[in-house]
């Protein structure tokens, strides 16, 4: 591993795109993401890549579909709004069966909402925003140095199963600094010659057509029997999630992702002090999501608390992998407004 | 001698050749074709110079013209 | 027996679904066969609006993608940066170019990228039935302005060549008619002349094709080329707006 850098985790997700042989990026500024743009602005010219800056998000995915057809490594970010922007793009993409990554930096909503650090568009990325029936991955990092590690790992997903895949970060990830490592070596791009478009002179016989127009409604059927296929596929070997303090076997386990799984950490360590064991399942992949996982972290505990930087989405998703075993409650925070440590740990003594 | 032949799998009978064609020998076949159009014919061909301008009118790439 | 004139090899040989007399053919043929005669058919992708032209992708023997209403411009220009070596065109009709995709028609014109945009302008939304366009004539019927376009309420059509040809960067505009053999043979020379740019990396090439549409406007194919001379041409006037590489040497590639 490289050493160490000190790096704002929009700055980090970009250089490792970089690294992970990212070389075409479009984008549109918001806040709290731009210096994810910016950085782009800066690096891409200087490895001879594209940076972009559309007229507005909506053509940026568009650009990415673009050049994601060409079979290259194609990414685009924004920040909530910004994604509510892009979803006919991304429902296009995968239904082109296209490789593209794209960075959410959520922030306060609905609406304009604020820049603050909001969780709330969990339901927008894993219920598949746009129109259609299709899902397309989702990563969720808590800290700077997984939100980097997400980058080359969505790019590999990306292209291993032809899908748009997407890291979901909130804008207290974005601006906050941490320390970095970036890989010696990352997954090289694959190549996409044999249904990419673009210049084709003596490597194949007949021109390649990328479409997701079917009017036949068997042909559409067709190609979405074959869709949800892969995401069978995604299912069975893309599920990451991460338990902490499980092995204390604690009578309440917290379910939370990103960074109210990592305020819930320090609040587990400040109980344990206290000698109350909690524990925490983490889900990193909120699609596919790790419903095994937090069935048996519920198997052991006699209540599940969910808390999210938002008014209940992932709660729906834990209920039905906890489907009964034990009762789950919910506690969350609108507009951008982050629990402390001591919130939770509160919380969680309240709920014992 | 020139020759002027309707692919009548393409054909629409718009009749947009009949009007380009500067020798009126174009017209309307008495006969449907498979979409349920009657095709465009050339009705001498000895007269056809092939000047191409029904070629240039059709819509459909239907026209193929030798000489 | 030499063959003077044929279907083109860019056309694959799948029947038009456009209606009979429209002239969405037309444009398809003069594209294709610049495409042959400049042999680039294995180095060009082109892109289907949505509108009559989305099946477009079955039409032309190219690399082809179909893109989201609007999109076609933005999608070209993801493209082009991905593969500079591709020459890749948008083929868009009114509503897709000049309503929904406005803002990345102006764009992609202003930022003067490598591509040629081909929009086929017939004053109404076709594949939808009739509905009226941003290019729909003052007083002109259509199934949303049933009692004829009020300019006062819905505007008036729009000129998209003369826009964009105020913008500083485009290197090539024009706009041309289908609607006679001859205009049809001055059309080719412009497509020709948009794609030639492309393949030089002279940067945005623009024709506009003043079309037809017997269906929605209710007419014959020969009466609808009558009203649409005496009709559209006024308003929309065929001419080069922008030929800023006119002149150059070739080859000289975009800066």
């Amino acid at each position: 591993m490289g050493e160490k850098i000190l790096m704002k985790g929009n700055e980090a997700v970009a250089e490792a795109a970089i690294r992970a042989g990212c070389r075409h990026y479009f984008a549109y500024p918001i806040t709290p993401q731009n210096e994810l743009v910016e950085y782009m602005a800066k690096r891409m010219p200087k490895v001879n890549g594209t940076f972009l800056q559309a007229e507005s998000e909506l053509a940026a995915i568009n650009m990415v579909l673009g050049a994601a057809a060409c079979g290259v490594r194609a990414m685009t970010s924004s920040s909530s709004p910004g994604i509510s922007l892009k979803q006919e793009g991304i429902s296009y993409i995968a239904a082109c069966r296209l490789p593209a990554v794209i960075v959410n930096v959520t922030r306060g909503g609905p609406g304009l909402g604020n820049i603050a650090p909001m969780m709330c568009d969990y339901f927008q990325a894993t219920r598949g925003g746009g129109h259609g029936d299709y899902y397309t991955p989702v990563l969720c990092p808590s800290t700077v140095q997984e939100f980097a590690d997400h980058a080359p790992l969505a790019f590999e997903i990306a292209e291993r199963y032809l899908t748009p895949v997407l890291i979901l970060a909130d804008g207290l990830l974005g601006q906050m600094m941490e320390p970095v490592e970036f890989p010696e070596k990352t997954p090289v791009p694959k190549d996409q010659s044999d249904w990419c478009v673009g210049p084709w002179e003596g490597k194949r016989t007949s021109h390649h057509v990328i479409n997701s127009l079917f009017i036949v409604p068997e042909d559409l059927e067709e190609k979405t029997r074959i869709l949800f296929e892969v995401y069978e596929e995604i299912k069975k070997n893309e599920i990451r999630y991460e338990t902490y303090n499980m092995e204390s076997n604690p009578s309440l386990v917290v379910a939370a992702a990103g960074t109210a799984a990592r305020v819930t950490k320090s609040a587990i360590d400040e109980l344990k002090a206290e000698g109350i064991e909690v524990g925490l399942v983490r889900p990193i992949t909120l699609w596919p999501f790790p419903s095994e996982a937090v069935a048996k972290a519920a198997s052991g505990a006699k209540k599940m608390l969910v808390i999210e930087l938002n008014m209940g989405q992932m709660v729906e998703d834990i209920r039905l992998a906890v489907s009964g075993a034990c009762p789950v409650e919910f506690a969350g925070k609108a507009g951008g407004v982050v629990f402390t440590p001591e919130d939770i740990a509160a919380l969680i003594k309240e709920k014992m | 001698m020139a020759e002027m032949t309707v692919n009548e799998l393409y054909c629409k009978g718009c009749g947009l050749c009949v009007d380009a064609c500067p020798k009126h020998i174009i017209a309307f076949a008495g006969h449907l074709n498979s979409q349920g159009y009657y095709p465009a014919v050339c009705t001498d061909q000895s007269a056809c110079t092939a000047c191409t301008l029904c070629y240039v009118t059709c819509p459909d790439g239907a026209i193929t013209i030798t000489k | 027996m030499k063959v003077v004139a044929k279907r083109p090899e860019a056309l694959t040989d799948v029947r038009l679904t456009y209606c009979p007399g429209c002239l969405h053919g037309v444009a398809h043929r003069i594209i294709a066969e610049s495409v042959d005669e400049l042999g680039i058919k294995e180095r060009t992708i082109g892109i289907a609006p949505v509108g009559c032209a989305v099946f477009a992708y079955r039409f032309f023997a190219c690399d082809m993608v179909q893109v989201p209403h609007g999109r076609a411009p933005a999608v070209a220009t993801g493209m082009r940066r991905a593969r500079p070596g591709a020459i890749v065109f948008t083929y868009q009709g009114d509503g897709d170019l000049a309503a929904i995709g406005t803002a990345e028609t102006v764009h992609s014109a202003n930022r003067n990228e490598n591509i040629s945009v081909f929009f086929i302008n017939n004053a109404v939304y076709g594949m939808t039935g009739g509905q009226m366009a941003p290019t729909t004539l003052p007083g002109m019927r259509a199934t949303t302005s049933p009692y004829g376009r009020d300019v006062s309420d819905t505007g008036f059509p729009m000129r998209v060549c003369e826009m964009l040809a105020t913008l500083e960067m485009p290197n090539y505009i024009e706009r041309v008619s289908l609607l006679s053999p001859k205009e049809i043979v001055k059309a080719k020379k412009a497509v020709k002349k948009a794609l030639k740019y492309t393949m030089e990396g002279r940067g945005f090439s623009f024709v506009e094709m003043i079309s037809t549409c017997p269906t929605n406007w209710g007419l014959d194919p020969v009466s609808s080329r009558e009203w649409a001379r005496e009709n559209m041409l006024p308003v929309f006037p065929p001419g080069l707006f922008k030929d800023r590489s006119a002149g150059a040497k070739p080859g000289a590639e975009k800066e």
